[in-house]
């Protein structure tokens, strides 16, 4: 047994902040009011993922879902307990990839590849799967910050798709694509699965939770409120009750 | 549970980690190729969307310049009493230059790549880093002018003036990088930092001998602490170092006024680069320990 995520009572806090200048601070000090409040957004956490498992993590908007994702991809840190991985993680966080929206298309796939741990040959490449995947054609020259938000999703995804990892993150992917899109990225995700990568994949569609994953992780208010089999994991959301005309998007993750 | 069988061929050849431990400045230079590409991004952000871009880093040095040459040179009268004062207030703006554009956009740098830090694990001291090395990039052609200007002036360095010279550099890179470590990270927390810093700037101008000369300090407080604070200052340091290179070879031992500059200059200047290395040291604690809120405060 080979483990790729060992998260142990994890625990983050977010502080929220009610005033910011010194003029707001001293009217709510002298009135009483509280300066900041906190929450645990990830509370006290813990479970093992082994090499290969697909896990899909589910739970409702505000759940901690992103923040958990954060965690396991090292952009968070926990507050409390600890989070291990093993190996190289590539993957899109909160729908939409690390980019700079002042640079082109071709200079963020080779910044985010750098950053995702690939050298200069290794994005050259995977260079031209990377723009075939996103199919960004002539806006390939075009500054990111111009593009519209399924298009620098479908980049996003495709460099992280393609980068070489070990544990691959995927938060609403397929949130923003167009219906193509989502059937090509969940192919996609079908090929990392089988070749053997940790995937761990946040959804609110149950049809592709149960089509891609093997186990279901729920968290509820910050707890992880269930680990088990997707099927029953989809039935403790309660989201096996719809019945009705949008089966298709059931598929598809129609979502957020 | 179903049970899942692991693939032995794909189980990564590595421990199990704190993912995104980046593990400090030394982490940075050993990702040479994303360094690299962060420079580029970042000396083609500095200036965008200006119609002169790069050009922006020589006008303001170049007014700047003209604006002491004339009212301190002329109005004041300092050309009169010293040698080459040209030389000598130029020698001191590409260093005090260097400082605070290292200063100023380093302490930008991580709020301005925001998007990148809260998406993606990297070391976050690449973007202060980055900012350092575009800052020096930079001061070369600076330096070039300067040189085609003492050659003109008649100089004549000896090995130990580039010894100084060297060491002031350095000096100036490692104090800039210390502090745009720490306002960078301090800066996520509160805005205010920004404004700090550019209050700053404004002071390390007339806190080092540009565009007055270090004998009117030596005249002020020669032999007492004052002369000893006015010394302990890095910035003022690698100013006088700079000019021991460039502005005290152009003043032959015949001149009229001659060059004056303080005693044991390389030896200070050795100690204050030990002292700036323990505050570089500092600054990448501190700024690991903010580090860690980062991606909730951007």
């Amino acid at each position: 047994m080979t483990r790729s995520i060992v998260v142990e009572n994890a625990s983050k806090r977010f502080t929220m902040q009610y005033t910011r200048t010194i003029k707001q601070m001293s009217i709510a000090a002298m009135r009483g009011q509280k300066l900041s409040d906190s929450f645990l957004a990830v509370n006290d956490v813990s479970f093992t993922v082994e090499q290969g498992e697909s896990i899909g993590l589910m739970g409702l908007n505000g759940s901690g879902k992103s923040t958990l994702l954060k965690l396991i991809s090292g952009v968070m840190r926990p507050d409390e307990g600890s989070v291990l991985t093993r190996g190289r993680i590539a993957g899109l966080i909160a729908a939409g990839a690390g980019f700079h929206p002042q640079l082109t298309g071709r200079e963020n796939i080779f910044l985010n590849a750098a950053i995702l741990g690939m050298n200069e040959a290794e994005t050259k490449r995977k260079f031209d799967q990377i723009v075939d995947f996103a199919s960004i054609g002539k806006f390939l020259e075009t500054p990111v910050g111009h593009y519209s938000s399924g298009m620098s999703a479908r980049l996003g995804f495709a460099v992280a798709a393609f980068a070489e990892s070990d544990i691959f993150l995927a938060d609403e992917a397929l949130s923003v694509g167009d219906r193509p899109f989502k059937r090509k990225c969940l192919a996609r995700m079908e090929e990392i699965k089988k070749e053997g990568r940790t995937l761990f994949y946040v959804s609110h569609a149950p049809g592709s939770v149960r089509k891609m994953c093997e186990r279901a992780l729920v968290l509820v208010d910050g707890r992880l409120g269930f680990d088990g089999p997707v099927a029953d994991g989809i039935h403790f959301l309660k989201y096996d009750d719809t019945e009705g005309p949008d089966q298709d998007d059931d598929d598809l993750g129609a979502d957020v | 549970m179903t049970t899942h069988v692991v693939d032995p061929n794909r189980v990564p050849d590595a421990p199990l980690v704190p993912p995104g431990d980046s593990g400090g400045l030394h982490n940075v230079f050993r990702q040479r190729y994303l360094l690299r590409l962060l420079v580029r991004k970042e000396l083609r952000a500095r200036y965008q969307g200006s119609v002169l871009g790069l050009l922006w880093s020589y006008v303001r040095p170049a007014v700047r310049f003209c604006a002491y040459y004339f009212v301190i040179g002329y109005v004041f009268g300092l050309t009169r009493g010293m040698e080459n004062f040209a030389v000598h207030v130029f020698a001191g703006m590409v260093m005090v230059h260097y400082f605070t554009e290292t200063f100023s956009a380093g302490t930008r740098s991580i709020v301005q790549n925001r998007g990148l830090i809260q998406k993606l694990s990297l070391p976050r001291e690449m973007f202060p880093v980055a900012s350092m090395l575009v800052s020096a990039y930079h001061t070369f052609p600076q330096m070039l002018i300067l040189l085609v200007g003492v050659l003109v002036a008649g100089w004549a360095p000896t090995p130990y003036d580039f010894a100084a010279g060297l060491l002031g550099f350095t000096i100036i890179a490692v104090f800039g990088m210390a502090l745009a470590l720490v306002f960078s990270a301090a800066n996520v927390f509160f805005r205010d930092f920004s404004n700090i810093v550019q209050t700053f700037t404004i002071f390390v101008t007339w806190s080092v001998p540009m565009i007055y000369p270090y004998d009117r300090i030596a005249g002020l407080f020669g032999g007492t602490w004052a002369e000893q604070v006015y010394l302990a200052n890095p910035i003022a340091n690698s100013v006088i170092l700079f000019q021991q290179l460039f502005w005290v070879p152009t003043v032959g031992p015949d001149a009229p006024y001659p060059a004056i500059q303080p005693d044991f200059l390389l030896a200070r200047g050795a100690v204050i680069l030990v002292v700036c290395l323990l505050w570089l040291a500092l600054a990448q604690m501190l700024f690991t320990r903010l580090e860690a809120k980062f991606a909730e405060r951007l």
